[in-house]
């Protein structure tokens, strides 16, 4: 059974992730963690706005915290977001990676050391190719890797990226991505 | 065997191999971040796995450098979090005006962005000339860099929005050089600043602080090395001297919660309570 599911979107995320956040239920078995790329403010009104639309928990990804199944954890802004072994949050501001900060192959590169074939790997809408590396590593580690339809994003280079690099396991459309995952249980146990 | 288990023993060994040989303690650093640092250097330098920089670690003083210079590479900007800034400017140095001297420790400086981005508020608000800004890192390449204060033009746009977020009061312009491509500090500024090599994993207190700032340095830290850097800068205080810490760095499970109050917990201000 998987234990995480890590989402990197990049422009026109927030569209897509309205599409998946609201539909899972407040006890949800897994642990979300979301990249969202954006520039470092003091407001922050993405985790606001999604738990305001959502059943299910969503907050900020605290340095050190412990991560818990049935919330949505948000990377902060202004920071990289790393998984320790002990599956606690860690944080940096090591130089940016493909021109962003925070960026999807450092979240999946460190998730996909820690919880290896326990953990999902979603590259959403974007236009530049953060993730790809990321994702082909939580592949190399057992874990499951899977991207947005190109063709449903709002831009389809990072998930096309994705595609392009990785032995990818589901493409879904984005109509669809809310539904798989709150089913996504029934795929995990074999 | 899993891959993963094998490379997390080849780190620790890795570490080992570095305390022995030039007495840096990485071992208490956050892992998942130095992991990412070593496989970087693993790509750069096409090595297999970590055991093969063993021998590098122990033989090549040159490689350890490369290796001292991957993990000195911070990202920061002058008036980094603008509102912390202004947060100091407009309350903190109030406090601080009162004292005819003013120490403040720049703890893990870095590169030296921020703490000439305090010079230039101490300036402003007629502190500087009594103040002693004490710029420390582990780390001679930031500490180099820091010292030159000569930072990319290109940057030069996002710093003038930040220092007038920040509350600046006159032309960012007056505080620097352009040249070619790079922008460098004004000498004036550098006067009452020390920079030394202090290392917060095993020095210990050198001078009595009203405040003392240590931003994005705690979150490259275990726990148990935030205690102890903690507890350091409890010791420095001066009775209800100021200590600042990174956005998302807080003192709720450190062992120092009692000895401080909350200043200001958005801007992460705190505050020396009183002696009971």
């Amino acid at each position: 059974m998987y234990e995480a599911i890590g989402i990197g979107v990049s422009a026109g995320g927030i569209n897509a992730l309205k599409h998946i956040i609201p539909i899972l239920p407040h006890d949800y078995p897994l642990a979300v963690i979301v990249i969202q790329h954006r520039i470092h403010t003091a407001e922050d009104f993405l985790v606001e706005f999604l738990n305001n639309h959502s059943a299910i928990r969503v907050k900020e990804a605290q340095l050190g915290e412990v991560i818990k199944p049935g919330c949505v954890y948000i990377g902060p802004s202004g920071y990289h977001l790393l998984i320790e072994r002990n599956k606690t949050f860690s944080l940096s501001i090591d130089p940016p990676v493909n021109y962003v900060m925070p960026s999807v192959d450092v979240l999946f590169e460190s998730a996909a050391l820690a919880y290896q074939d326990k953990f999902i790997g979603l590259i959403m809408t974007g236009a530049n190719h953060d993730g790809s590396k990321g994702l082909a590593k939580v592949k190399k580690y057992g874990g499951m890797a899977i991207v947005q339809d190109p063709a449903t994003a709002e831009v389809a280079v990072m998930p096309q990226a994705a595609i392009d690099i990785v032995k990818v396991d589901y493409i879904i459309p984005l109509h669809e991505m809310g539904i798989f995952f709150k089913n996504l249980k029934f795929i995990g146990e074999t | 065997m899993k891959q993963n288990e094998i490379q997390n023993f080849e780190i620790e060994q890795l570490l080992e191999a570095i305390l022995f040989r030039y007495g840096y303690d990485f071992r208490n650093y956050a892992r998942a971040s130095l992991e990412r640092r070593v496989e970087e250097r693993l790509a750069l330098s096409s090595l297999e796995c970590v055991s093969e920089m063993l021998p590098k670690i122990l033989y090549d003083q040159e490689f350890f450098d490369l290796f001292l210079k991957d993990m000195s590479v911070t990202v920061t900007d002058m008036f980094r979090d603008p509102q912390v800034y202004l947060k100091i400017r407009e309350t903190l140095f109030t406090h601080l005006r009162t004292y005819s001297r003013i120490n403040i420790w720049h703890a893990g400086c870095a590169t030296g962005e921020e703490v000439y981005s305090m010079a230039i508020m101490l300036e402003e608000e007629d502190l500087l000339k009594r103040t002693r800004i004490y710029a420390t890192d582990y780390n001679n390449h930031s500490l180099e860099i820091a010292k030159k204060g000569i930072y990319p033009a290109n940057k030069i746009k996002q710093y003038t929005s930040n220092y007038l977020s920040a509350g600046g009061k006159a032309s960012f312009a007056d505080y620097y050089q352009a040249k070619y491509e790079s922008a460098k500090i004004k000498e004036s500024l550098k006067r009452n600043i020390t920079f030394a090599n202090h290392n917060l994993v095993k020095d210990q207190v050198f001078a009595e602080m009203h405040l003392i700032m240590c931003r994005n340095v705690l979150i490259y830290f275990d726990r148990k090395l935030q205690d102890r850097v903690l507890s350091i800068f409890k010791e420095s205080l001066i009775h209800r001297g100021f200590l600042v810490l990174g956005e998302k760095e807080n003192l709720n499970f450190s062992c120092v919660k009692e000895a401080f109050e909350t200043f200001a917990h958005k801007e992460r201000v705190y505050r020396r309570a009183n002696y009971v």
